[in-house]
């Protein structure tokens, strides 16, 4: 199923990883981009200036013990493609399904990865292949009703399109900013962020 | 077939009605009962693009997290949160002043109905589990959703029962409780824990809360508590006129495992360092480590009963040189009863600071950050790496007694050597 599957190469961390490591408290005063670039400051320092688009997280089990803070959003904003993990923290999965980063629990991943290797995440199979060296791991596949929220990419484009959520097509620059240049444009105010928000708010 | 409690509830509250199945890795499709909203969320999230909530009596707001407000940005997501309330006539917003951490709110004002499903976007919302209430930490993205909807579904999970017997040693907390289980039998990932046996009735609801919450650190998917006299009782005092049934397991119900606990065997502990899963040691392993910041607060442990128990320790004593204590009520409710208890002046007069009600330090966020190469030893929810300020503190967990007991040496303590030495 094309735009579920994900290729590339291979970052490998260990279990437990827990969402304070991956989102910093002090990030969460930074806007998505910015508190990004603080993912692992504990534990990996440096690591998201090292990724790059289309990489893949590997990780064991129990990965995202700890909060609800939407660390998935920090991974698209390095523009991971997706994770695998011998076993997910319930929360985290939910919210990698939620905001439409693929995900696939497939028990012994680390041990068929090496950092650097190519690696397929397929969740609808619940599948990871490593290409490099042709190993392969079977999970549980995706079940019908999170695979639906993950091929609409997540929870915000479905209530968009049922007509719950007001559509927003911004992408980049300071979430304060956005939302007040949105809302003034919403109510048709000029204001000092008139050209952001005819920008942001098309 | 008998059933466990997460079952039960989950089935009962299932759209297809009650007479569903709700069997171990089923998907259970929800109604919510009520979906309490943070300050927090008013951030990532998009609650000010919501077009019209599904039903705003099923909705709560509460300030918790950056109160008050310790940046501009906090600030103004403060401000959009009013904004919020206002646009979709949100009655039960408790604002700044009326406020506290938001399960000590939902406990205190009686809004954990047994049986029901309850959705907040913070970790720590099995807290209400204490009420035999279906509540975990939900992603703001999918909280958003409930605000819309009304609805959601949940993976119907394998069920570890810890079966209580005995009771509890007086300087024994829910912490201690936990802690030992954490460290005795590691994570319960994918799992809902729940607790019963004989030993559940010699537990208060503050002890219970206690552990209900600090399930999300072993990573389990809910934390329930039956709801016996115990919970009636205490629902009836704080939110009374309403009829509410015992809910608990059915005899009989299948378990991924069973194990026994005795509570008075527990003594006071301490988690280490960096987690709690399989990390945690009798409090005297770690006697004279050094404590340059102690803490007690959070949804875990900011209670009424906590404050007292650091009261009564403090009371006539001081914090030692070096080491800063500082203490976080709960709530404005907590906050207002321990005033007028005088338990906020014992505190201050033996050297503590006493903060207004947030969740505050316990994040790292304000209010009591610590610095590369301290120690603290807190009371709250976690001990990650980095979770209370510089990933080089270290951070190590226990319960309010063995908190304060450290502050009065200096160095982690056993509670009892400080109280029962006379």
């Amino acid at each position: 199923m094309t735009g579920l599957r994900a290729s590339g190469r291979a970052w490998v961390f260990g279990d437990a990883v827990n969402t304070d490591e991956m989102f910093p408290g002090f990030a969460m005063r930074m806007p998505t981009e910015e508190a990004a670039r603080h993912m692992f400051d504990a534990t990996r320092p440096g690591w998201p200036a090292l990724v790059r688009p289309g990489d893949i997280v590997v990780a064991g089990r129990n990965f995202g013990l700890g909060s609800s803070r939407p660390v998935p959003l920090l991974f698209k904003a390095l523009g991971v493609a997706a994770v695998a993990a011998e076993q997910f923290n319930s929360l985290f999965y939910r919210n990698c399904v939620n905001y439409g980063l693929l995900a696939v629990a497939v028990p012994g991943a680390r041990g068929l990865v090496t950092e650097g290797d190519t690696v397929t995440v397929d969740p609808v199979a619940g599948r990871l292949v490593n290409e490099t060296t042709g190993a392969a791991g079977e999970g549980t596949p995706l079940p019908p009703l999170l695979l639906d929220i993950v091929r609409a990419g997540g929870i915000f484009p479905r209530l968009e399109a049922a007509g719950k959520l007001r559509p927003r097509q911004w992408r980049r620059g300071p979430r304060l900013v956005q939302l007040r240049a949105c809302r003034g444009a919403r109510q048709g105010r000029p204001s000092l962020d008139g050209n952001l928000a005819k920008e942001v708010c098309k | 077939m008998p059933e466990t409690l997460i079952q039960k509830i989950l089935r009962a509250r299932s759209a297809d009605g009650p007479a569903a199945s709700a069997g171990v890795g089923d998907i259970a499709i929800c109604a919510v009962d009520l979906t309490v909203l943070i300050d927090l969320q008013f951030r990532h999230d998009r609650l000010d693009d919501v077009i019209a909530v599904h039903d705003p009596d099923t909705i709560v707001i509460v300030m918790d997290h950056a109160v008050p407000a310790p940046s501009v940005n906090d600030a103004e997501y403060a401000k959009m949160a009013r904004a919020f309330a206002a646009e979709h006539r949100i009655t039960r917003f408790y604002d700044v002043g009326r406020h506290g951490i938001v399960h000590q709110v939902v406990a205190e004002r009686g809004l954990a109905r047994p049986g029901t499903v309850l959705a907040c976007t913070d970790s720590h919302t099995c807290a209400a589990g204490a009420f035999a209430v279906a509540a975990r930490g939900l992603g703001p993205a999918e909280v958003l959703q409930i605000v819309c909807t009304g609805q959601t579904w949940h993976l119907v999970p394998p069920t570890i029962r810890y079966e209580l017997r005995g009771s509890r040693h007086e300087w024994v907390n829910g912490k201690d409780v936990f802690l030992h289980i954490a460290g005795e039998y590691g994570d319960a990932t994918g799992h809902a824990v729940e607790f019963g046996g004989p030993g559940v009735a010699s537990l208060p609801m503050a002890d219970r809360r206690t552990i209900a919450t600090q399930g999300a650190e072993i990573a389990a998917d809910f934390t329930l508590f039956p709801a016996d006299d115990v919970c009636l009782d205490y629902l009836a005092e704080v939110a009374p006129g309403d009829d509410l049934a015992e809910l608990d397991a059915d005899p009989g119900a299948s378990y991924a495992d069973v194990r026994a606990v005795d509570l008075s065997e527990i003594g006071p502990m301490v988690a280490r360092p960096d987690g709690v899963i399989g990390n945690a040691a009798p409090a005297g392993d770690l006697a004279g480590t050094r404590v340059d910041q102690a803490f007690i607060g959070s949804c875990a442990n900011g209670q009424l009963t906590d404050l007292e128990t650091a009261a009564r320790i403090l009371r006539g004593k001081q914090v030692a040189p070096g080491t800063r204590l500082i203490v976080t009520p709960a709530s404005q409710q907590v906050y207002l009863r321990a005033s007028r208890l005088g338990y906020l002046a014992d505190l201050a007069e033996a050297g503590a600071v006493v903060t207004n009600p947030t969740c505050g330090a316990c994040f790292g966020y304000h209010m009591g950050v610590v610095a590369a190469g301290e120690n603290c030893i807190t009371a709250s929810t976690r001990n990650f790496k980095g979770r209370m300020g510089s990933p080089e503190a270290s951070v190590f967990m226990a319960s309010p007694a063995t908190v304060a007991a450290s502050a009065v040496r200096g160095t982690i303590t056993d509670v009892r050597e400080i109280m029962e030495a006379s």
